[in-house]
């Protein structure tokens, strides 16, 4: 395998990315590129140098157009919305609701056509003027009321839209009151649109009530040997089936997932799983380390983004569990799969090496698909996340310089302690010490950059400006963003994948996942439908003489 | 079942809305703003709505969808968003370079009572707004009407803001098209075209979100009204609204404020709306209709009367828009089809008389409510089954349940192309919605057909 570096196109290899930068700063008002600047980061990875500092979780710049969402759109849609069995109300006027009704791809399987399904429906308190006047929590109320009678759920969720906050509506007091009257738990969040910077808060605040709510209220433990729970994976395109599928060759149970393919009680469950991992850092990390804390369970980071990523991923749990017959079954699931995955690799190499991708996408995205391109030969030169924080770029070493501004101040930090009845150490001191001498490490995230290449821009909360610049300089083989950057990219012709939806692709975790991304690029890098673009005129417009001679 | 919940037994429901049949305000106004040439969307509130809007109408139509947003935070929602919108308007002017923002509200904004032109004063105070550049707003409180009365609230503040009345005439019309899509607004103009007639279209998103692949990417493409145009409509000889909730209000603005009679009609979806939309430019400019356009109207009645067997009796359920629901109704029920549950989420209080008067020849009973769901469309289904949906893509939840084909129309289109391109309005949009319900239709009792009595000729 030649190094990455000799396969970048020398033209790209050439471009000074500190001139990319001031290129990019150069149209903005002053204060705009001041701020910016510190949001555009060109990577530098030599020796055991500190991390250079990237801006992130800072406030959106007013009318830049950006890519981020808002406050209720991470709480209810990402987190919240792959659950199946939760009714989720949105307290608000029709839009949320509407806007965050099955667009995001999250599947779900229930075990029986006549288990709980929730998914498919949008419910809204649709708010009307004289609602926001003399408050929603008589509809609200009946709402629930309404939705109780008609389904009989195992649990009512609700969520603020913006106006909720500031008309001062108490969600949580109307679902404590439910709560009690229905004899079923219903529990609110209030996630309005315009808390934090960022869909990130959401997360946040949907994380925080599912743990103070939901989580360790079932003490059922479930069979199996090696249990674990999947942190940050929202099942998109059916990544978290094909995990499972692995997972559950390995023999290893997985206790829940948040939250994808998830049910209510996978929550109230997850307290009996004896090991955390995460795949999504950004959306979940709070949540290990509050079970941690809570109920003993240790976290570890990991990844089923990548072949070689996913293999490591398993051997990472094997490891922890300190079994010999489960790192052997380890290792033969994963002797079976990578053939095929090397067989395809490999073909689609041939194809792609050297090909140059950008990605910007979410809060661990841009990092784990890198892995993916890398294994079929592509260069990401460029990359950032939508609503990431600092120690998703920097890695987990920046937490405790971190500020904690105005805007992070709002959401609810959960003062947690050990469970009386729940705590339980998976591991002795000695245990745990022994797996850190041998190299084992817990709770660690070294973040995007550490892994990028030297000279690569790194660019946080990017604006639709910078992505057309960044096109017209690099113009890389792919793109990858969500779906309001997909047309204007496309348009340019560059094809354009979408990292949040998959557009209709997926699942690209795992092993078969690999095998569909590699074949995905594949089609869309290598198509010959870029190449039509112009008329036989346009490509030679000037008339042939003969012609008009005649 | 993907709508497994979903209960026959119809029970009444104050408090909670399930499976929407509309949408909010402000992305009725973004959608109209798209269409004034050189223009980019504002959206004074949170960057949510903004996104939201932002990716529904991009998965509509398969297009760019740019629009900025104030991104308030907890400060500006409890300050107010004048520095968010002020600098906004600094930085899409500097960056983005457009010719018009079109700022409206969200509910969030309109909670707090931000006064919009105040603060655009106030950016304008300080240089914030270029020489010869615009920005226009409209109130969009999400809590109140829907994305239809968004789109016709945007369109009226075009007339509100650029609209001027010299004294002296043109030889123009103008043609509010409703809320449509990029190819009826296309239409729409070619049959004005036909007839000889000259034409400001406003909103005109032809162009805009129906652009060819050029290997280019223009963030103001050619299409759009142009404000130059939009100044003149005040001296145009008439105007005429297609669909009266979208278009009613700008065209009476238009009327109030330079005293341009207006004509408000149905959308011309089939051909006695059509017939009527041509009658009408007709009349007002005493003009003949050309052959080109009767030969139109000839193939879609051909079409009507050569294959009318399997339209006869066929029942059907509805969503929409009211505007699209009333031409759509009185299509369907003028060759022998009957839609028997229709509902809106838009409410109004001519809606419903008006679709009892079109179905008053109806030989079963007529479920019609807006605003209603489409959780009680489904109900009402599972009561009295169908033969046809027409609606949105959520319909297709329902269509997979139930095992009645749908034909896929209104906002959104999340899953299928075409609308963008081929139009449903006038004789040829008939022609198109016809061939659609054949083929849906046909393909059903192909599907379903005995062997014996399966059929090659139809």
């Amino acid at each position: 395998m030649k190094a990455l570096n000799e396969n970048i196109p020398i033209e790209t290899e050439q471009i000074d990315p500190q001139e990319v930068k001031q290129e990019l700063l150069k149209k903005y008002p002053t204060k705009v590129a001041r701020k910016r600047a510190k949001q555009i980061i060109v990577n530098k990875v030599a020796g055991e140098q500190e991390m250079q500092e990237i801006g992130a979780n800072t406030r959106t710049i007013p009318g830049i157009i950006t890519q981020r969402g808002c406050t209720y759109a991470g709480c209810k849609g990402v987190i919240m919305g792959p659950t199946r069995d939760i009714v989720n109300i949105t307290h608000g006027p029709i839009g949320c609701g509407f806007y965050s009704w099955l667009t995001r791809r999250n599947q779900t399987r229930p075990d029986g056509p006549e288990d709980d399904n929730f998914m498919t429906y949008c419910f809204s308190t649709d708010m009307k003027e004289e609602n926001i006047v003399f408050g929603g929590e008589k509809k609200l109320r009946a709402a629930v009321q309404e939705a109780y009678d008609l389904f009989k759920p195992k649990a009512i969720s609700i969520f603020s839209t913006c106006p909720v906050g500031l008309i001062g509506d108490d969600v949580h007091s109307v679902a404590r009151e439910m709560k009690e009257q229905l004899g079923i738990n219903v529990f609110g969040f209030s996630c309005e649109g315009y808390k934090g910077v960022s869909q990130s808060a959401g997360h946040h605040i949907a994380n925080n009530g599912i743990f103070k709510n939901v989580v360790g209220l079932n003490d059922n433990v479930k069979e199996g040997k090696y249990k674990i729970n999947l942190l940050g994976e929202y099942n998109i395109g059916g990544d978290a089936f094909e995990i499972d599928r692995i997972l559950s060759d390995c023999e290893i149970t997985v206790v829940s997932t948040f939250s994808g393919n998830s049910t209510y009680d996978q929550f109230a469950n997850a307290h009996t799983a004896d090991l955390n991992t995460i795949m999504c850092h950004r959306s979940i990390n709070y949540v290990a380390e509050m079970m941690e804390t809570k109920f003993g369970i240790p976290w570890i980071k990991i990844n089923f983004i990548g072949a070689s990523a996913s293999a490591k991923t398993l051997r990472k749990i094997a490891n922890y569990f300190e079994n010999e017959e489960l790192k052997q079954r380890v290792e033969e699931v994963i002797a079976r799969e990578m053939p095929e995955v090397i067989k395809v690799r490999d073909e689609v190499r041939a194809r792609c090496e050297g090909k140059v991708a950008m990605l910007f996408v979410g809060g661990s995205r841009a990092h784990h698909y890198q892995e993916l391109f890398k294994e079929i030969g592509m260069k990401t030169i460029s990359a950032g996340y939508e609503f990431a924080h600092r120690d998703d770029y920097e890695g987990r070493t920046v937490l405790p310089s971190i500020k904690v501004d105005a805007d992070s101040r709002n959401i609810e930090e959960l003062e947690i302690h050990p469970d009386p009845e729940r705590f339980r150490p998976r591991k002795t001191d000695e245990q745990l010490k022994k797996l850190q001498d041998e190299g084992f490490r817990f709770k660690d995230y070294d973040g995007m950059m550490r892994e990028m290449s030297d000279r690569s821009l790194v660019i946080d909360d990017i604006s639709q400006y910078e992505s057309e610049q960044l096109i017209e300089i690099y113009k890389p083989a792919i793109f990858c963003a969500g779906i309001k950057e997909k047309y204007a990219i496309q348009k340019k012709g560059i094809p354009m994948k979408q990292l949040h939806s998959y557009d209709s692709g997926g699942p690209y975790a795992g092993f078969r996942g690999a095998i569909n991304f590699y074949r995905e690029i594949d089609r869309m890098v290598n198509s010959q439908v870029w190449k039509h673009i112009k008329a036989p005129w346009q490509e030679s417009p000037e008339l042939a003489a003969k012609y008009a001679c005649d | 079942m993907l709508l497994r919940h979903t209960p026959k037994e119809i029970t009444e429901r104050s408090a909670l809305t399930i499976n929407p049949a509309k949408t909010c305000q402000p992305i009725g106004a973004m959608y109209a703003a798209l269409g004034i040439h050189g223009c980019l969307p504002h959206s004074h509130g949170s960057q949510g709505c903004c996104a939201y809007h932002r990716s529904a109408l991009t998965r509509h139509y398969k297009e760019p969808v740019m629009a900025a947003t104030s991104s308030f935070t907890e400060g500006s929602s409890v300050f107010g968003g004048q520095a968010n919108l002020v600098q906004a308007i600094d930085n899409i002017f500097t960056i983005y370079e457009p010719e018009v923002i079109a700022v409206h509200t969200t509910c969030l904004s309109e909670t707090i009572g931000d006064d919009i032109p105040q603060i655009t004063r106030k950016a304008e105070a300080d240089g914030k707004i270029p020489e010869g550049k615009y920005v226009i707003h409209v109130n969009t409180p999400s809590y109140v009407g829907t994305h239809v009365t968004g789109f016709a609230n945007m369109t009226k503040a075009m007339v509100d803001y650029f609209a001027k009345s010299t004294g002296q005439k043109i030889d123009q019309i103008n043609i509010i098209p409703g809320y449509v899509e990029p190819s009826d607004m296309e239409e729409i103009k070619r049959i004005a075209e036909m007839m000889g007639v000259r034409v400001v279209m406003f909103p005109d998103t032809s162009k805009v979100l129906n652009r060819p692949q050029t290997g280019k990417y223009e963030m103001f493409p050619e299409g759009g009204v142009t404000v130059e145009a939009l100044k003149t409509t005040g001296d145009s000889l008439a105007t005429i609204g297609l669909g009266r909730l979208a278009s009613g209000p700008a065209a009476q603005a238009l009327d109030t404020k330079c005293n341009v009679p207006c004509e408000i009609l149905d959308l011309p979806i089939g051909f006695k709306a059509t017939d009527r939309f041509v009658d009408t430019l007709r009349k007002t400019l005493g003009i003949t209709v050309p052959d080109s356009l009767n030969n139109e109207r000839g193939q879609l009645l051909d079409i009507v009367t050569d294959m009318h067997q399997y339209f006869y009796g066929k029942k059907v359920a509805l969503a929409g828009d009211p505007d699209h629901l009333i031409a759509l109704t009185e299509f369907l029920v003028s060759i022998d089809m009957w839609p028997i549950h229709i509902v809106t989420g838009t409410s109004g209080k001519k809606f419903e008389p008006r679709i009892r008067e079109i179905t008053k020849d109806s030989p079963y009973p007529i479920n019609v409510k807006a605003p209603g769901d489409m959780f009680l469309l489904h109900q009402w289904i599972k009561n009295e089954p169908v033969d046809l949906l027409m609606g949105n893509t959520y319909m297709k939840y329902i269509a997979r349940d139930e095992d009645v084909p749908l034909i896929r129309m209104g906002f959104p289109i999340l899953d299928r192309i075409g609308h963008s391109y081929f139009p449903i309005v006038g004789y040829r949009g008939g022609m198109r919605l016809l061939e659609k319900i054949l083929d849906a239709i046909l393909d059903r009792q192909d599907r379903d057909a005995p062997e014996e009595s399966f059929e090659l000729v139809m």
